[in-house]
């Protein structure tokens, strides 16, 4: 058994890893290879410039911009949206009245809510964005709609058009489309904790409360710290590059005030024709990305409970 | 291998024998992986055979090789695609023996880069739409092909009229960068103004006015009336420039654009740009501008305007095609040069900005160039010019091509702006020479910031300068200057 091992597991490995360095790997490697020349994206004809790409983004305040601003997408958004997110999930799971037959329950209706929260993440973000950019139309988008409505006719923000709120505006959009998922994602954990943990808790005379941070969260933390990274990657990457280039002004005005680093590399790459200046970009996203990873998971790190 | 050395290696960490292994698996991988590096951007070798020009004759004057096949990349965005289909079974008429591949897409960039990287381009590309391969680099790395030949070649309706004098002002200037090769050949013609309904003019007892305090006076009787003066695509204030340029070449006379799209010091610090930045920044101080415009987009502004919400928005002659289900019928759409200041103005009123749209190159490495600049011969005959007009409603690179044909109101009033523009005709360049810096800088960051009232003129200015003048230093975007 012992002496065929290497050769079965390899045979087994050779080919997943074979597409994995093929495709994840070496894309990987020639970015950074390219950061170092000044390759148009246009041509088959380019050079070595050493590190002048390197020297360039730190000195552009534009790069410094987007980085703020993705920065502040990766930490905000998880701890907003898995924050929310816990709520509901603790709100459709456990936080009901108390009912006959059963210690513990989800408020009314829960059932509906779930699919409720879930309903956005069936839409993809595309859609989303296009939906909100609707809405948030200063003239006659269905937010200043309401307001006016209600009677604040003199209350009638650009959204979009505010350098102040543009970022806000999709953030809120972003955990929007993205809660849901989580609330679903929460609900399964909740479901498979054990119900005499709460029921005993509940005949100590433990709060709501308590049997949140008590209970539900320690047996939970697993899920959020995958969903947190998961959430910070999102933040970081694709989704908010296409709400920010779908909604905003410019996109990614006004004055700056919306742009993240991967509308950065898409505008360096696809309308500046630079694209040994997007890749440089691209790694500088991959390091912050690395890191943030690094970081949830050295902070989130606990003892596992089992039950 | 035995079990003892595999147990052993679990026991020390990092065994030698797996340091060694490891590191040999590294080097497979790693050694592959340089040379395809060097592999994928710099195939540049390809496939250089052309096909064999084949004999001028009156018929063929370009020399077309008669059994060579045709590729052609045509964008289908707010033009179709039809016009182009048609002139290509024109082309297999002509030319019966070729094999003609035509395609259309949306995605010219991601379709086409890899095949201009790897040496194989088709032999003409309409490089248009929100995909557009950048000309400059294009044409500072020799990837294009020029069209000189095209031009003096003999028009297809007047065999002694050569096609560069069938064109409409500012087409060929157009396609050049820098010195005589021409590298494109726009074939739509887009007229740029203030873009008005004479309807809502009318039932405000008013023409489009000539100076700057007409203009200021019917905002404000339009504004009591509860419909605001102008409104524009907020979210792209790089629509602005369409009537401001013209605007500050009326004030100030072309040198000043010129001397903007070449990027001279102080070129924003003229004084005719700063009276045409204030009279805007009027509009807004005064409460001219539809409320919440800049967080409309382009769609949006228009829909408003057409609703009759605001009077005047300044964009391109696509707005007729674009708006054309929110139009109401009787609008009667209708463009002007800008509003000028006063009597003091350098160039007359009716003053506007047209140029080429569209965009059609022949790659440098094309198999068939003769072929792709016969398609465009054919493309610019009256004939298709015509089947042009009447199926997009936009006029085209051919200078006529409009008798005979029943004309929208827009584009009749097009060709009335154009009849009285004249020779004043001006065509500022930024927007097809530094696309980041009209677009993100002077459109969204300047004259954005400023409609918005977040910023003064005399900031603004100061701000878009400084953008020119960072762009002029940054060594890794090519420059141009007028002719």
């Amino acid at each position: 058994m012992q002496h065929g091992k290497y050769r079965f597991i390899v045979g087994f490995l050779v080919a997943p890893l074979a597409l994995y360095a093929i495709f994840v790997i070496w894309p990987f490697v020639q970015a950074i290879y390219y950061s170092f020349t000044d390759w148009t994206g246009l041509s088959p004809d380019f050079k070595m410039v050493g590190f002048a790409n390197y020297t360039r983004m730190l000195h552009d305040d534009i790069f410094w911009k987007s980085l703020q601003h993705s920065l502040l997408f990766a930490l905000l958004l998880p701890l907003v949206t898995l924050g929310l997110a816990l709520f509901f999930a603790f709100m459709l799971n456990v936080g009901g009245r108390r009912r006959k037959g059963a210690a513990i329950t989800g408020v009314r209706g829960s059932g509906f809510y779930k699919i409720a929260y879930f309903f956005p993440q069936v839409l993809s973000i595309a859609i989303v964005s296009l939906l909100f950019q609707f809405a948030y139309n200063p003239n006659d988008g269905v937010i200043n709609g309401t307001l006016k409505a209600i009677g604040l006719g003199s209350v009638q923000p650009d959204w979009l058009g505010d350098p102040n709120l543009a970022l806000w505006c999709v953030m809120a959009v972003l955990l929007w489309s993205t809660v849901g998922f989580f609330v679903v994602l929460f609900s399964a954990g909740m479901a498979s904790i054990p119900k005499d943990f709460y029921e005993a808790a509940l005949l100590d005379g433990a709060s709501r409360a308590t049997t949140f941070f008590k209970i539900t969260l320690p047996l939970l933390w697993d899920t959020v710290q995958s969903g947190w990274v998961y959430m910070g990657i999102l933040a970081l990457g694709a989704e908010a590059f296409a709400a920010v280039q779908i909604m905003t002004v410019g996109p990614g005005g006004p004055d700056y005030s919306t742009t993240v680093l991967p509308l950065y590399v898409y505008q360096s790459a696809f309308r500046d024709a630079n694209a040994a200046y997007a890749t440089t970009i691209g790694v500088a996203l991959l390091i912050v990305t690395l890191l943030f990873a690094a970081i949830v998971m050295r902070l989130g790190r606990r003892e596992r409970l089992e039950f | 291998m035995g079990s003892t050395s595999a147990e052993n290696s679990n026991t020390e960490g990092v065994g030698r024998r797996d340091l060694i292994k490891r590191s040999a698996a590294l080097g497979l991988i790693s050694v592959p992986t340089m040379s395809f590096l060097s592999a994928c951007a710099s195939s540049d070798s390809g496939s250089g055979d052309k096909a064999k020009a084949g004999k001028k004759t009156t018929k063929n004057p370009l020399g077309v090789n008669e059994t060579a096949p045709l590729a052609v990349v045509i964008f289908d965005g707010g033009f179709g695609t039809k016009y182009a289909t048609d002139a290509n079974a024109q082309y297999k008429t002509a030319y019966p023996k070729a094999k003609v591949n035509f395609h259309a897409t949306q995605k010219i960039q991601s379709e086409l880069q890899p095949k201009f990287n790897g040496g194989t381009p088709p032999d003409l590309i309409d490089n248009s739409g929100a995909q557009q391969m950048d000309m400059g680099v294009l044409v500072g790395k020799k990837q294009l092909t020029d069209l000189t030949p095209l031009l003096d070649a003999p028009s297809i309706d007047d065999p002694s009229k050569k096609v560069r004098d069938t064109l409409r002002p500012g087409i060929v200037e157009m396609g050049q960068f820098d010195g005589a090769p021409v590298w494109i050949m726009y074939y739509a013609y887009t007229v740029y103004g203030v873009w008005y309904s004479q309807t809502a003019l009318d039932k405000l007892d008013a023409t489009y006015p000539e100076t700057w305090d007409a203009m200021l006076a019917l905002c404000e009787k339009a504004k009591k009336k509860g419909i605001a003066g102008w409104t524009y695509a907020g979210k792209y204030p790089y629509y602005l420039p369409f009537s401001l340029y013209p605007f500050i070449a009326k004030i100030g006379g072309r040198e000043v654009l010129d001397k903007i799209d070449n990027l001279e010091p102080n070129a924003w610090k003229d004084p005719a740009v700063k009276s045409a930045f204030e009279a805007y920044y009027e509009l807004y101080k005064k409460g001219y501008i539809l409320q919440g415009t800049p967080g409309i987009d382009h769609i949006q502004s228009q829909t408003a305007w057409a609703k009759g919400k605001a009077l005047f928005i300044p964009n391109g002659s696509w707005v007729e095609n674009e708006s054309a289900n929110v139009i109401p019928k009787d609008f009667n759409l209708a463009v002007s040069g800008p509003t000028g200041l006063d009597s003091s103005d350098k160039m007359p009123f009716g003053t506007i900005w047209a140029s080429g749209g569209e965009p059609f190159i022949v790659p440098a490495k094309a198999n068939n160039p003769e072929g792709g600049m016969e398609q465009l011969r054919i493309m610019l005959s009256e004939a298709s010019s015509k089947n042009f007009t009447s199926q997009v409603k936009s006029l085209t690179a051919y200078n006529g091509g409009t008798d005979g044909i029943t004309l929208t109101p827009g584009l009749k009033s097009g060709v009335a702006a154009l009849d009285k523009a004249g020779t004043n005709v001006v065509n500022p360049r930024l927007q097809d020479w530094y696309v980041k810096l009209q677009k993100e800088q002077i459109g969204v960051a300047g004259l954005g910031e400023m409609m918005a009232g977040r910023l003064t003129p005399a900031e603004a200015i100061k701000k878009i300068q400084g953008y020119a003048d960072a762009a002029a230093k940054d060594q890794s975007i090519k420059h141009y200057k007028h002719q």
